[in-house]
This record gives structure tokens, C-alpha cells and sequence, in this order.
């Protein structure tokens, strides 16, 4: 963040939203200062899209600008392709992470290397949002964490926010970037907090510090992580609805841990991991995701790789099962505070 | 129990797996009978602004114009001044005979692969000269004849073939595989139909700018079954986007032929009618035939009555691409014989017809053509040919994979140039990296 974005978000009202009203927001005041910025995908006009993220947005804009698509994910990403080819920013909504697989190649192949196979003559500046990962009883169709499909390919950008103010302010830097990016959304934390435990009554947004959102304009610069809280016990990697499952657990066991919210996972902020590790010596990785060639092997290796020396434990790293999300046991499948607490005890055992 | 094991039950028969099988291999006598080439001059040519389903009849059917006698006949007749004629033939010409030097360059290891057009020249020209100049075509790998027709510089398309430290893309796409924005001429995929959605994308944005151009986009009949070819015609036809779809339908992708897509079953026009789309099918031989066809689907996308879907029938007279062998696959007399002629040919015979050109011009200028490549290869030798050394730097590698080098790519950037002095420590690199 720029030393003149911050004097304005000192002064700027806020306001409480949920994460839903925060990308709202965020596309509202994109497509305000920008008349390129298109949405489309399914269900996202008249109605609003199934959890109301563009929710008004056709009404104040035009038909020309907020439109339904046909059902037909490498429909909309290919015509998203060519509409940035033309000069446009669609900003297009896959309704599931899940759907976004026929997709794929329109993504990979052409969005992703655009830019460099046409040696800068096209460029894809398109953002993608989806509503990604488990934990509102989704099955194994409605509930998948694809991230770390999309932080292998060359050329796409990977983000994920954790908390309503990144939410606003890390899809406005993504639709203000000239690259491809990737934006999942995590829906467990769309209306609240979650803390990983339930059987307990779901939290709002309302009174979290993430849930003050500035009014107006603001950028959450894409590739700079967010420090959660201050610790020398042990650094926690994690993004999106994990942060708050890391942080009640460990608050709870009285860890004094520092979490860190990696906000983008493409790019990444590894200078920010680095200094963490070198700090505390220990580090856990948490992510929703199936665990084998998951983002986290990533990160383990990066640290294993760069902060050897500082280390006196193995990384550990806690995730998912390599099975799909089943329905009714989805709650054995959450990587949730007993996973996470195991593997606490087992870093800070010496 | 296995699942894989035949159930017979009562009388009924056993079901039967069928496999389509190209009607001639090498070494059969062929036989074109069974292939119906309707009279030039015969369909009507109902107006732009017609419902689609007014062309449908015209999907099963085939717009001819040139007839039996080289003459110009019936309601798609373009009219066309003899000054355009000569143009467009001599566009068509220039690509053959770029074709010919590309094909014998990569013979003599100047670079890794070419593909050639023969006998499809007719279809990216007379398309290109239908198009406003500024219209963006979605191309193929067999469209060279689109960016040679707007006045492309041969020495680029060398230089791209070529991979040397000229090539505007820097050494990073097959050869074949242009890009030219400022020419209207849409980068190269190798991921095939991928431009086809792309190409109603470029459409629907225009219209929703309220601009006049229009987008073109080509595929070959052999990929019109990939998912993205549905995609693309599903949204073309909601959203009545300006979009002109074509179907090069040259008979073979690769050593499938083209009932591997359903060419069996109904011709690749008719599928516009599924859509609700206009559709027109169209001797992709015939220049004039080609360029009323392509006229008729612009002016109809540029009045905002929506998409066309244009099979060209045609025969890819050559191999797939250099590194193919069709002697192993079809009849060598399949080329021989096909019956609808020679694109180039056939519109010299026009000309000559109508008394506007010659065999000696023909002569005169076919030799004046290869002069014109030949010069134009040489110039991009000057700049390397592929694996001699002539390549962009190598810090380029890392670039535009982002708009901005990331820190972990400068990192391996720098290990590339650090490997660089291992492998090749007599590498000057032009005082860069």
C-alpha cells in the first residue's frame, strides 16, 4: 500500500460488511471508474448470482455491461479472453470453484500465456471469481479448494482474502492488474468468521476488525502477505477460512503464535515468510485442500529451501484428505482444530 | 462379476460398434461419384437481413460461382472488377509460392516446421478481401494468406518462422504461429477451437461498445469437435454476437479424415441450423464463390443480424504440416483427382476469360513472386535462422509471463545466465543477456 492510499483509508468512513458486500462494493466502485469492467457467468444478472455478489450491479449498469451466460464454463472464460483481446476487463463469475474445470483450458492454455505468446501483443486482464472450499454441506461437487491447479501454471495470479476489508480491497487490485487472476472466494466465511468448531452457533462479521470496511476506493496490493498477529512460538502459513480456524485454535491453546494471511499465493510473499521463520524457527502450514501436491508442499519446500538453518523443527503442514469432500462426513474431512492442534503439539513438543 | 461380459437376451441382436473408415488408402483407384458438385450459379442468395433459417437449405447445398467454363454465374456472382480479381490472385499466388520456399527451408534445417495451404489459397484471400481491413480475424495455422492479403511484411512471417532474434513473438511460438494486432490478425494457439469462443468474445465486446467491427474466426473441420466449437457457437447465438464462423473443412486433420468428426452423419454447415444461425456451405475453391459468401455473413454481422457459420469445402492438397506423410494414410490420386479443381487455376481461367490475363502474365508474374520471397528470405536470414545462435536474449525467456518479473523469476533468470557460462562459455550474447 502506497504512503497516499493509507492517509486516504485513515480518513475514509467505514462501514460493517460481510465478505458478500465487500466484493459487491468492490465491483460497484470498479465499474463505476471504469467503463471496460464487464460481469458475466451464470445467474449473475437479474438475480444477482447465487450468493448475491453482483446483486444490483446489472440494474445500476446495463444489460450491456452485467449479463447471464449460458452454462458453459469454457464458454465464459474463452469469450472473457477475447473480450480482454478486444480492450475489455470482464470480470467473470464461475458460481463454483468446483464448475471451473471445463474452463480449464481456455485458462491455462490461452488466458495464462497470452501475454507471452504474443510477446506482449494481447494481454488477458481478466479477473475470475469463484466461491471456493467446504463447510456449508456443498458435497463433493460444491465444496473443492482447486488453488493449487491454478499456482502451477505460468502466468495466472492466485488470491484468496480472508477477511471482508481484503476482500474489497485485494478484487480491486486484482481487476486493476494486467494479468490474469485467479480470485476464490471462500464461501464458509462469506456471512462470518468460522472458527473451525461446528457444532457452535456461526459468527457474523460484525465487531471482527476485518469486517470495518473502508467506503470508496482502496487497493490491497496483490503479493504482499498480511501479518494476523504478532508470535515467537511458531509461524502459521494459511489463507482464507483457515486463518480463523489457526487463530481460535491457537489462541485457545495459548500459543503465541504468528499467523500469517499469505492473501496471494501467486505472487507470493516470501520475504514476509522468511523473516517470520527466521524469528520464531518453527513453521505450520494449514490449508482446506487435498494434501498431496497441495500449495503447501509448496510452501514447506520454499522454507525448507530458504530458513533451513533457523528451523528447529520439521515443517509441519495440515490439510485435507486425498479423498473428494464427502457430504455426510464433512466434518471428518475439515482440517479443523484436533488436526491443527495435533499438529501444534507435535512442533512444540521440545 | 465382470461388467465387460456380452449379455445376450432373447432374439435381439448384438450391438455393433462402428468406426468410421476413410473410403480410399493408399494405393486405391478413387472414385468421386458419391461426392455431388452441384452447377455453379444455382442457389439464390436471399437477402443479409433474411431470417437463418432461410440459408439452411443453402447448409446441405454448395454456393458455386465459377463454372464449368471459367465464367462467373448466378445470384452470388460478387461482381468483382477486374483489378480485384488480379489482386486477389496474385495474393493467392504469392502465398503458394511462400508455402513452396517456407517448405523447402525447413527441409534444409533452417527451422523445425511449416505448414503449408495448397489448394485452400481461395479461402483465407477472397475472406481477407471480403473483411474491412480492421475486422479481427481469429485464425488458424492455415490462414497465412489472411495476414498476406493485408499487406503483412513476408520478411515478419520469416523471421517468426525463422525463431531469430528478429521474430516480434522472440523465439517463443512455433513457427506458423503469427501474431499481428495491428493487422487484425489474432496470436496463434496450438490448443485447437480455442479461438473460436474467443473470436464471439472479441464480437460481443465490440458490440458492446457500440463499435463497427466484426470478428472472423477459423477452424478446421477436424476441431470443430471439440467442446470449444459448441461453446463457441452457443454463444454466438445468444448474444447474436458479429461474428463470422468458418469451417475449413480440407477433408483431413491429420491422417483422420473428416467422418472422425461427423462429416458422415451431415455436412458441418447444417450445424448452424441446430443454433438457429444462418449457415452457408461454400466451394472453397472458388475465390468469387468464397468471397459472396464471406461478403454476405460480414455485412449481415455488421447490420446486427448476427452470426454465420461458413463451411468451406476444400482438400488439403499437402501433408498436415512438414513433419506428416499422407502416402501412408490416403490416395495419392485423391489430390489428382479432386473435383473441384485448383483454387489458383480456376480464377486464372476466369481472368483470362474475361480477356483481363494470360498464361505469359501468369508466367511473368509467378516468377516476379518467388523473386519477391526470395528476397525476403534473405533479409531474415541476416537475422539467424533457427539454432544458430541469432536468438533473442536470454532474459526474454523470463519475460511477459507477467507484466512485471516476479522475484522468483528474476531468481531462475539468473540461473539460467549463470548455466549459461557452463554450456556455452564462447557465447558472446551481443553485450546482453
Amino acid at each position: 500500500m502506497t504512503e497516499e492510499d493509507s492517509i486516504s483509508l485513515r480518513d475514509a468512513p467505514t462501514r460493517q460488511m460481510n465478505m458478500i458486500e465487500a466484493i459487491n462494493d468492490a465491483l460497484d466502485i470498479m465499474m463505476a471508474r471504469d467503463p471496460d469492467i464487464v460481469i458475466l457467468g451464470e445467474d449473475v444478472g437479474y438475480f444477482g448470482g447465487v450468493f448475491r455478489a453482483t446483486a444490483g450491479l446489472q440494474k445500476k449498469y446495463g444489460r450491456n455491461r452485467v449479463f447471464d451466460s449460458p452454462i458453459n464454463e469454457c464458454g465464459i472464460v474463452g469469450a472473457a479472453v477475447g473480450m480482454a483481446a478486444y480492450g475489455l476487463r470482464p470480470v467473470p463469475e464461475i458460481q463454483f470453484a468446483d464448475y471451473i474445470y471445463p474452463g480449464l483450458d481456455q485458462l491455462v492454455s490461452e488466458a495464462a500465456r497470452m501475454r507471452y505468446r504474443s510477446a506482449g501483443e494481447f494481454t488477458s486482464p481478466i479477473t475470475i471469481r469463484s466461491p471456493f472450499g467446504g463447510g456449508i454441506f456443498g458435497g463433493q461437487t460444491h465444496s473443492q479448494s482447486p488453488e493449487a491447479l491454478f499456482t502451477h501454471v505460468a502466468g495466472l495470479k492466485t488470491v484468496i482474502p480472508a477477511t471482508p476489508h481484503d476482500a474489497k480491497g485485494l478484487l480491486i487490485a486484482a481487476i486493476e492488474d494486467n494479468d490474469p487472476v485467479i480470485f476464490f472466494e471462500p464461501k464458509r466465511i462469506y456471512n462470518g468468521p468460522f472458527d473451525g468448531y461446528y457444532d457452535k452457533p456461526s459468527r457474523t462479521w460484525k465487531g471482527h476488525a476485518g469486517g470495518v470496511v473502508p467506503e470508496g476506493y482502496y487497493k490491497t496490493p496483490l503479493g504482499k502477505a498480511r501479518i494476523v498477529c504478532e508470535g515467537s512460538a511458531l509461524t502459521v502459513l494459511a489463507y482464507g477460512t483457515m486463518i480463523h480456524v489457526a487463530e481460535a485454535v491457537l489462541a485457545e491453546k495459548g500459543v503465541d503464535a504468528e499467523i500469517i494471511d499469505l492473501r496471494t499465493l501467486v505472487p507470493l510473499d516470501m520475504a514476509t515468510v522468511e523473516k517470520s521463520v527466521e524469528k520464531t524457527g518453527k513453521c505450520l502450514v494449514i490449508h482446506e485442500a487435498t494434501r498431496t501436491s497441495g500449495f503447501g508442499a509448496e510452501l514447506v519446500t520454499l522454507v525448507q529451501e530458504r530458513c533451513f538453518y533457523h528451523l528447529e523443527a520439521p515443517v509441519e503442514r495440515v490439510t485435507g484428505f486425498d479423498t473428494p469432500y464427502p457430504h455426510s462426513l464433512e466434518w471428518a474431512y475439515f482440517p479443523g482444530p484436533v488436526r491443527i492442534g495435533e499438529a501444534v503439539d507435535r512442533l512444540l513438543k521440545d | 462379476m465382470a461388467e465387460n461380459t456380452a449379455r445376450t437376451r432373447g432374439n435381439l441382436p448384438p450391438l455393433e460398434l462402428y468406426v468410421p473408415e476413410p473410403r480410399y488408402r493408399p494405393g486405391d483407384v478413387v472414385d468421386y461419384s458419391h461426392l455431388p458438385v452441384p452447377p455453379a450459379g444455382q442457389l439464390g442468395r436471399p437477402d443479409e437481413n433474411c431470417p437463418a433459417s432461410e440459408t439452411w437449405p443453402m447448409t446441405t447445398d454448395m454456393i458455386r460461382v465459377l463454372d464449368e467454363d471459367d465464367r462467373a454465374v448466378g445470384p452470388w456472382n460478387p461482381g468483382l472488377d477486374a483489378e480485384t480479381l488480379r489482386r486477389m490472385l496474385r495474393t493467392m499466388a504469392l502465398t503458394r509460392a511462400f508455402d513452396d520456399r517456407m517448405y523447402r527451408g525447413q527441409r534444409q534445417g533452417k527451422t523445425s516446421f511449416y505448414m503449408k495451404c495448397t489448394g485452400e489459397e481461395a479461402i483465407s484471400v477472397a475472406h481477407a478481401h471480403a473483411l474491412a481491413h480492421d475486422d479481427m480475424v481469429f485464425p488458424t495455422y492455415r490462414q497465412q494468406g489472411v495476414l498476406i492479403s493485408r499487406g503483412y511484411p513476408l520478411v515478419e512471417m520469416v523471421n517468426q518462422i525463422y525463431s531469430n532474434r528478429a521474430d516480434k513473438l522472440k523465439g517463443r511460438q512455433l513457427p506458423v504461429m503469427y501474431s499481428a494486432r495491428d493487422f487484425g490478425f489474432f496470436t496463434i494457439s496450438g490448443n485447437l477451437a480455442t479461438q473460436f469462443p474467443q473470436a464471439v468474445g472479441w464480437a460481443m465486446a465490440s458490440a458492446i461498445k457500440g463499435d463497427t467491427r466484426i470478428a472472423s474466426a477459423f477452424v478446421g473441420e477436424g476441431s470443430s469437435a471439440e467442446g470449444d466449437f459448441h461453446a463457441a457457437m452457443t454463444f454466438a447465438a445468444v448474444y447474436n454476437a458479429p461474428v463470422v464462423l468458418n469451417v475449413v473443412n480440407n477433408q483431413w486433420a491429420i491422417s483422420s479424415f473428416s467422418g472422425f468428426a461427423g462429416a458422415e452423419r451431415t455436412t458441418f454447415a447444417a450445424r448452424a441450423a441446430g443454433y438457429g444461425i444462418a449457415g452457408l456451405r461454400v466451394d472453397g475453391n472458388d475465390a468469387l464463390a468464397v468471397y459472396a459468401a464471406s461478403q454476405w455473413a460480414a455485412d449481415r454481422a455488421r447490420a446486427n443480424q448476427g452470426p454465420t457459420l461458413i463451411e468451406h469445402f476444400t482438400y488439403r492438397a499437402e501433408g498436415h504440416s512438414t513433419s506428416d506423410d499422407p502416402s501412408a494414410y490416403r490416395s495419392a490420386q485423391e489430390r489428382e483427382e479432386w473435383p473441384l479443381g485448383d483454387p489458383i487455376m480456376r480464377l486464372k481461367k476466369h481472368l483470362i476469360v474475361l480477356g483481363e490475363w494470360s498464361e505469359e502474365q501468369q508466367e511473368a508474374m509467378d516468377r516476379e513472386l518467388v523473386e519477391q520471397v526470395k528476397v525476403a528470405t534473405k533479409e531474415a536470414e541476416k537475422n539467424g535462422v533457427l539454432g544458430h545462435g541469432l536468438h533473442h536474449p536470454f532474459h526474454t525467456m523470463f519475460e511477459d509471463v507477467f507484466e512485471e518479473l516476479p522475484w522468483h523469476l528474476e531468481e531462475q533468470a539468473a540461473q539460467a545466465i549463470r548455466e549459461r557460462e557452463t554450456k556455452w562459455p564462447e557465447w558472446k550474447g551481443e553485450g546482453h543477456d
